[in-house]
């Protein structure tokens, strides 16, 4: 089975965030593999060791993303390909993003390509779904369960904490929800393999893409964080009485009813 | 010169801390409290190849270096210095001396279990009468036919009750000027007429197993000697150089933990209207621990890099066991300080942290001992 996974480096949203001139401050964060990419590489795996074939993960970033592809590489992947935009891309949108993964794929065999749900730091999900529809082959987002048999692949997504259950023709690109597995620990010997293993880096070039063709059509017009949580309101007296009181707060203060 | 930890170590980094966060850390608390040996982390932190880190593959080892196993360490210590404890002896006591200078045999044999994870080793030196001082050990180890009967008692060996293979020095006879010749035989832990006892109730590090080992008549065969029978004793102080890095290690992890908490409460913790970090006093405590943190990060780390470079690192490993250990109970009890009454609830942690600490002078060599041998190392 020849399976790609779309991983992302993100930075660790449990660490606290500083953002400056609009833009998220790079040199405090903590950078990891985008969590929900963790369950695609995990899946990943024991597709290729139940079913055999290859593993190759792929990202779209800078140098320093490196570090996520090796990990990914420790945790069993066998390939990783580092669409290296640096130089080229200085603003980007999910159009970006998916124009750029449509040529590369566009000469890639695939049965599985399996991505993220979403990327914990711009939340789009947007990635999975559009390049699917590129591709022109099927997508099932926020799945919480896979097999494969054959050229068939049956399939439970989490909709909304209920289950659904799909059987779709493969190739099929899928979008990884929390509960499909427990990713692994890159182990130490892993970690040693994984330097050898390739690291591929493309550029806009390879691909024959232009910088125009990736401009995204998206316009960031401000990046906040949420305002800092106010200290709570504990009310008194007789039970009527606050209720009457929070009613009136609700409506009055908060302004929700 | 260049500081950068390669991707290999960092990664290590990465998952070890992720590993000891999410699962040692939830037990840290009640390993120390019920002074229970944490086994089934041991068969995790095996399979993770992390019991092999610097050993080659084809021992069962990771294949990785001694600064990827420091980092290793001190992101264990960082969280539960009874489980850093343990896996520090496990590789540098344990596992090391068979790699250093077992024959091809004894490597396949006994190292190939260790490394891979599938078991752990002990290292028995210190006896009731031979602690600081190990050439007056008193074990004997008497050559019949083609065996070595062994005959004798250790003290406080870590790991001993869990242990597939112990390491035991003994005296194997005289040389000319009538000087003890010690040696060090592999000694599988079921054999007949060993009893391995951890009845010690201790002070810190109580998660971590210590027994004591008594040899009536044990016998091995002859092929279990390590090493070179005139050279025992060189051996295991080179062991035990290389034991000093991880144990440093091991300090700068429990160090780097009562800074962080520290910190951390400092800023939350209000009195007299403001956070205590806003006091000099409070300042003055934070700005020496992460200074001294830091200071013994470097000196372990270049201890671990010398060893890497096959340089001489004897005198560096000595200053970065002094130097991390006693940074960690420094630390340690400045954390307590600041946080007040609470750091002397086993809540808050920071006073476990001194408690382990306090091993962490003794083992392995005493602070004095490591003074000692700086000074030789001086020309003194
Ligand atoms: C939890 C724990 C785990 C351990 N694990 C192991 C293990 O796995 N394997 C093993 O073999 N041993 C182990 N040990 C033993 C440890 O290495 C010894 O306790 C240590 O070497 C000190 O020996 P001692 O306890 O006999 O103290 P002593 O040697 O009696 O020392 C007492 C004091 O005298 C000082 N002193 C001694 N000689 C001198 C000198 N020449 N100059 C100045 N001061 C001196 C010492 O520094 C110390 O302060 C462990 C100990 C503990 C507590
Ligand atoms: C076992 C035990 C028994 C106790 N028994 C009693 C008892 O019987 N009755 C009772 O009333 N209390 C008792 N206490 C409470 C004890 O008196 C307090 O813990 C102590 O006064 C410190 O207060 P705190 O714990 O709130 O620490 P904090 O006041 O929060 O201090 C935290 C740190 O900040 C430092 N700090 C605070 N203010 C300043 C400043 N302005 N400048 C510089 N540094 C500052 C402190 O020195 C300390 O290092 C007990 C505590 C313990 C642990």
């Amino acid at each position: 089975m020849n399976i790609y996974v779309l991983m992302k480096r993100t930075f660790d949203t449990e660490e606290k965030i500083v953002i400056e001139d609009g833009r998220i401050d790079e040199e405090g964060a903590e950078f990891i593999i985008n969590p929900y990419d963790e369950y695609a590489i995990e899946e990943a795996i024991q597709l290729r060791d139940e079913h055999g074939g290859e593993i190759t993960v792929v990202t779209i970033g800078g140098e320093d993303a490196e570090k996520q592809l090796r990990t990914a590489l420790a945790m069993g992947a066998d390939k990783s390909v580092l669409i290296n935009v640096e130089d080229d891309v200085e603003e980007s949108d999910q159009f970006t993003t998916v124009k750029i993964l449509e040529a590369f794929f566009e000469d890639k065999e695939y049965d599985m390509i399996l991505a993220g749900n979403v990327a914990i730091d711009q939340a789009s999900g947007q990635i999975g779904p559009r390049l699917a529809e590129s591709l022109d082959i099927p997508c099932v987002t926020t799945i919480t369960n896979l097999e494969v048999d054959g050229d068939k692949a049956k399939i439970e997504r989490d909709v909304e904490g209920d289950v659904e259950k799909i059987e779709v023709s493969t190739p099929v690109l899928v979008t990884c929800q929390q509960g499909l597995n427990e990713p692994r620990y890159p182990s130490l010997p892993g970690i040693m393999k994984a330097k050898k293993k390739p690291l591929e880096e493309l550029e806009l070039d390879d691909l024959d893409l232009d910088e125009d063709d990736v401009e995204p059509k998206t316009k960031t017009i401000d990046v906040f964080l949420p305002p800092e949580k106010e200290a709570g309101k504990i009310l008194e007296g007789e039970i009527d009485d606050q209720v009457n009181e929070l009613v009136g707060l609700l409506r009055n203060e908060a302004k929700v009813i | 010169m260049n500081f950068e930890l390669t991707k290999e170590q960092e990664m290590t980094r990465k998952m070890v801390r992720d590993f000891a966060e999410s699962v040692i850390k939830p037990r840290t608390i009640e390993i120390d409290q019920k002074a229970e040996f944490p086994e089934d982390i041991f068969d995790e932190l095996g399979k993770l190849g992390l019991l092999g880190i610097p050993f080659p593959e084809e021992y069962g080892g990771s294949g990785g270096d001694t600064l990827m196993y420091a980092i290793a360490v001190e992101e264990i210590g960082r969280v539960c210095g009874s489980t850093g404890l343990s896996y520090a002896a496990a590789v540098s006591l344990g596992a090391s001396p068979i790699y250093y200078f077992g024959t091809e045999e004894q490597k396949q044999k006994f190292l190939v279990p260790l490394a891979s994870g599938k078991g752990l080793g002990s290292f028995g030196l210190t006896e009731p009468n031979a602690g600081s001082d190990a050439g007056g050990t008193e074990t004997t180890a008497e050559l019949v036919g083609d065996e070595y009967v062994i005959n004798g008692e250790k003290c406080f060996i870590t790991n001993a009750s869990f242990a597939k293979t112990i390491t035991v020095t003994a005296v194997t006879g005289k040389d000319e000027k009538g000087k003890k010749i010690i040696s060090a035989l592999i000694v599988p832990t079921d054999a007949e007429g060993l009893t391995i006892r951890s009845a010690y109730d201790k002070m810190g590090v109580r998660g971590s197993d210590t027994a004591e080992i008594i040899l009536e008549d044990v016998r091995v065969p002859k092929e279990n000697l390590l090493g070179d029978p005139e050279k025992g004793f060189k051996q295991f102080l080179y062991t035990l150089d290389g034991g000093r890095i991880s144990i440093a290690a091991l300090g700068l992890g429990i160090a780097q933990a009562a800074y962080e908490k520290a910190l951390a409460y400092a800023k939350e913790r209000k009195q007299f209207g403001k956070p205590i970090s806003k006091f000099q006093a409070i300042q003055f405590k934070l700005a020496d621990m992460a200074m001294e943190v830091e200071l013994a990060r470097n000196m372990v780390y270049k201890a671990a890099w010398l060893k890497d470079q096959n340089k001489p690192f004897t005198k560096e490993s000595a200053f970065a066991k002094l130097y991390a250990t006693e940074t960690a109970f420094r630390a340690s009890n400045q954390a307590i300080q600041i946080h007040g009454g609470y750091g002397y609830m086993r809540e808050y942690e920071v006073e476990r942290y001194l408690r382990d600490a306090k091993l962490l002078e003794i083992g392995e060599g005493t602070s004095e001992i490591q003074r000692l041998v700086i000074a030789r190392q001086l020309g003194c």
